[in-house]
């Protein structure tokens, strides 16, 4: 395949690399309001939260993996599991899909950089130091037990546990304000993805002719604002009762503690999405380039993603089947959750029908999204079980649920980022990943993630509660959490492998030139990594790929869309 | 029509999908031929003790029934376009055909997923309004239940009973049925009521009252645990149900009406320790009926010694686990509210001996 395309409207010229010392190049990164800096900013940020996550889980299957374990002592253990659940959905999660979105967008809609790059350089450094913040109460916070404390009232911090009579001190403090900066953080990195979705897209791209990636960070961009807002909200009036008096969730003043979890969850199932969307969006540009065909029905894709948007801000109380809301509520909430899997299903039919007919190459990208398709698909059946309220009345806080959410995140999520990182990585630093330890990293964390996650659904079903910190051994769920807890060693030494891969390849690695997997979408146009400001002449296109045009003019997509 | 029909399974047939217990047996069969493992645990929502658990039971197995089938067919189909569909060397370097979408297959796609959601949803439907929709009969029984940092308080209110940490009821006869209803809140923050072989979770929120109902037909205990995160010892917040014949509850019940034994002929170390306890502050929290303890923070004691457990159903109501526990609740349920009174060996002895004579 050709390395540069001298084509007029695409620019192939490498980026020059001048030697600096190394001051200017620090200050350079924190002064820095390039889209591609602060993706990877955000990107590494995340990667660096991902582990401090990852050692808090395997703490906590340490404990568990036998009954009356005293590995840690229960205060210990409920400050891992409430760092654990908010470090991994607000400072990784949610920065790891800006950071590849903040890279991504710009570059594949044709344009120079964000809407206001200024703006977004803010939203990193405030979602930074929120994460900064959260942390700091270790040794900040006087906390329920002892100076020195983390926040351990549950990463959903149900009131009235989160009262002051509950939890004195002020580590419940260091988790609202972290969750609230954060919040503001995410808010203004989507403006900026809608902005600069809507209007700085390139000549001849139709909002009918985007990559799918972009129309789902536009929809994502969308239920950041719809849902963050109700949690930024909560957390002021949170702050309220604890400080000034008011008594929106203090139950022992005639607050309702029912509030907060309609407050949180509103935000708190579309945060779900928030996260899987942009998932959805790298196996949207993955699976079709290592199956070498077209996106299935790229009208409908976009429809079902719009559709999940809407439909996914009235499924939250779902969550809340247990807390007494009564028949007729529960019905609308369970027919509005099974709803939410036809749009899901229509998803998962089209990359089947994607794969169908084409050449599958099994590179490392498309295996974590083979592990995706599997996995998402299983996630999505335990959810419709989850919907089914009076199986949700059983299930809903036990171990079986756990198990469920890990599916999404971990099985889904995760592993469509890891998809990411193996198909983008030649393009942000000019070098191939190793397929080799790409290969063994995807085996070791299948391996890993299947002894884990699918074998924590069983303890559940036990009638296994989440959030204990011990368990009596007559309860026969002592051999399953010991199957649980090797397979986060199996994960652990999976990521260990990848991030060797990282550091080892950025030296070392093949050289990738600017389009390694003879793909189409506009990134792939340019040098690798791309020049600041991307692209020295703005590209025109035709249609959604591209470069498949400029590689097959005797047959271009333009002719069918 | 009876709320608690004799007919303890409900018929899916009516809704068209599957007659009987067919599917849900096949389903078991399928699933878990390891059965025996969920049948053994005396957790296990699968193995289902009472009319809710019960009618849960059957919908989790037509659920489990469709999703399984689902993904077997969708998980068929992506394995075998893998396979099938794989680059192979010898292919030449021409790209696939193109296909960019097809409206009849992928309408196809969206409506039988819609077919599938309707009918999971009428039954779910049928299930909750089963449970939660139904009215309470005449012949139930009422029991109030407040949670507490980390234990329970039950209250008999037509009976004159209080009791703490093991709940006794009545079984039911699905011909004469006597469900017993709870009607709970909580003291302090969330918690969760949830005893797998009996009915699902009912949340247990401080300012707000909730219901349930459960019937076991046949005598026995039944565990579970409080499954809303409370605090420090949320873990050790257990929940003991013993389901007795009506003969065995109503004698029950005659016992616990008794006031507190108070004559201690004959027992002098109880009789001091009597002494001990009324003196000190385990009065402010505890209540003993007939005596000056009127506290209402921690668990009745009047019929401490009845029970089989302490601490929420942590350990055995033996008298060295109570020794132990006067001495220092946080050794044993580190963050339990009790304080350590800090009393001495001879002090401790007392009271132990005290505590058990309340039988």
């Amino acid at each position: 395949m050709s390395t540069t395309y001298a084509v007029e409207g695409i620019d192939g010229t490498p980026a020059t690399q001048q030697s600096r010392p190394p001051l200017n190049v620090v200050f350079e990164w924190l002064t820095t309001v390039d889209h591609k800096k602060i993706g990877l900013m955000y990107i590494t940020y995340a990667l660096i939260f991902l582990v401090i996550g990852g050692v808090q889980a395997v703490l906590m299957r340490i404990q568990l993996a036998v009954s009356n374990n005293h590995f840690v002592s229960p205060q210990v253990f409920n400050r891992l599991f409430t760092m654990h659940g908010t470090t991994m959905i607000f400072f990784v999660a949610m920065p790891i899909v800006f950071g590849w979105g903040n890279y991504l967008v710009p570059l594949m809609i044709g344009a120079r950089d964000m809407a206001f790059p200024r703006l977004n350089a803010f939203s990193f450094w405030i979602s930074a130091f929120a994460g900064l913040l959260l942390y700091f109460s270790y040794v900040g916070a006087s906390g329920l037990y002892a100076a020195g404390s983390a926040p351990d009232v549950g990463w959903f911090a149900y009131a009235p546990l989160t009262a002051r009579v509950f939890s004195p001190g002020h580590s419940t403090d260091y988790w609202t304000l972290a969750v609230f900066l954060s919040g503001i953080g995410s808010i203004g990195t989507c403006l900026n993805f809608a902005t600069t979705i809507i209007s700085m897209r390139c000549k001849g791209m139709k909002m009918s002719k985007m990559p799918l990636l972009v129309w789902l960070y536009l929809v994502m961009s969308g239920l950041v604002f719809v849902t963050i807002s109700p949690l930024t909200a909560a957390q002021i009036m949170l702050t309220m009762d604890r400080y000034l008096g008011s008594h929106f969730f203090d139950t022992q003043a005639g607050g309702s503690a029912v509030l907060w979890m309609h407050f949180f969850w509103i935000f708190g199932h579309p945060e779900v999405y928030v996260l899987i969307l942009p998932s959805f969006a790298i196996i949207n540009e993955v699976v079709p380039v290592f199956s070498r065909k077209a996106i299935f029905g790229y009208p409908t894709m976009v429809a079902a993603s719009v559709g999940i948007g809407f439909i996914s801000t009235s499924v939250w109380a779902h969550h809340m089947f247990s807390v007494g809301m009564g028949a007729a509520a529960n019905t609308f909430f369970v027919f509005a959750t099974m709803v939410i899997s036809v749009p899901t299903g229509m998803k998962i039919f089209n990359w089947l029908a994607t794969i169908w007919g084409g050449k599958v190459i099994f590179a490392t990208p498309m295996l974590f999204c083979i592990g995706f398709l599997f996995q998402f698909l299983i996630a999505g059946l335990t959810g419709i079980m989850l919907g089914s309220a009076p199986f949700d009345w059983q299930l809903t806080n036990s171990y079986f649920v756990v198990a469920h959410f890990h599916y999404v995140i971990v099985g889904g999520i995760l592993f469509a980022v890891f998809a990411a990182f193996y198909y983008w990585y030649p393009k942000v630093t000019g070098r191939m990943l190793s397929e080799t330890l790409g290969k063994w990293h995807f085996w070791l964390f299948v391996i890993g993630f299947h002894l884990t996650f699918d074998f924590m659904h069983i303890p559940g079903i036990l009638g296994m509660p989440r959030r204990i910190y011990t368990y009596e051994a007559s309860r026969g769920w002592d051999g399953l959490n010991m199957i649980v807890g090797i397979g986060t060693v199996f994960q652990a030494v999976g990521i260990l492998v990848f991030v060797y891969n990282m550091v080892h390849s950025y030296f070392k690695g093949k050289e990738a030139g600017p389009d390694p997997w003879d793909a189409w979408t506009l990134e792939w146009s340019t040098s690798s990594p791309p020049p600041d400001y991307n692209f020295a002449v703005l590209p025109a296109v035709k249609s959604r790929r591209p470069l498949w045009d400029l590689k097959h003019p005797e047959d271009p997509d333009s002719d069918y869309e | 029509m009876s709320p608690f029909p004799r007919r303890r399974r409900p018929a899916y047939g009516s809704v068209g999908l599957c007659s009987g217990r067919a599917l849900p047996l096949a389903v078991s069969c399928v699933l878990f031929s390891g059965n025996a493992a969920f049948a053994q645990s005396g957790t296990s929502i699968f193995a289902p003790a009472a009319t809710p658990a019960r009618s849960i039971f059957d919908l989790s197995m037509l659920v489990l029934g469709v999703t399984l089938a689902i993904f077997l067919i969708v998980g068929g189909l992506l394995l075998y376009a893998l396979i099938r569909y794989r680059s192979r060397p010898e292919h030449s370097d021409r790209e696939p055909a193109q296909i960019y979408g097809s409206n009849q297959i992928e309408l196809s796609w969206t409506v039988i997923p819609i077919l599938i959601v309707v009918t999971l949803f009428l039954s779910t439907t049928r299930v909750i309004l089963g449970t939660q929709a139904i009215p309470k009969p005449d012949t139930a029984m009422n029991v109030t239940v407040i949670g507490h940092q980390f234990w329970w308080e039950y209250r008999y209110p037509s009976l004159g009973v209080v009791t703490a940490n093991e709940l006794h009821i009545p079984t039911s006869d699905p011909a004469h049925p006597t469900p017993t209803y709870l009607t709970m809140s909580s003291a302090d923050t969330d918690h969760s009521f949830w005893v797998p072989r009996l009915a699902g979770k009912t949340d247990v929120i401080p300012n707000q009252i909730n219901t349930m109902w459960i019937d076991p037909e046949q005598p026995g205990l039944y565990l579970g645990q409080c499954a809303q995160y409370c605090g420090a010892q949320h873990a050790k917040m257990l929940l003991r149900v013993y389901a007795q014949s009506p003969g065995e509850f109503s004698a029950w019940i005659e016992q616990q009406r008794q006031p507190a034994v108070q004559d201690f002929a004959g027992n002098p170390v109880a009789a001091e320790g009597q002494a001990v306890f009324m003196h000190n502050a385990c009065i402010n929290c505890h209540a003993i009926v007939g005596t000056v303890a009127t506290g209402r923070f921690g668990p009745d004691l009047t019929h401490l010694a009845s029970r089989d457990t302490i601490a929420s159903g942590a350990f055995q109501n033996t008298p060295r686990n109570l020794r132990q526990w006067i001495d220092n609740p946080n050794s044993m349920k580190p963050g339990s509210l009790m304080p350590a009174m800090h009393l001495n060996d001879h002090d401790l002895d007392v009271i132990t001996a005290y505590l058990t004579q309340l039988r």
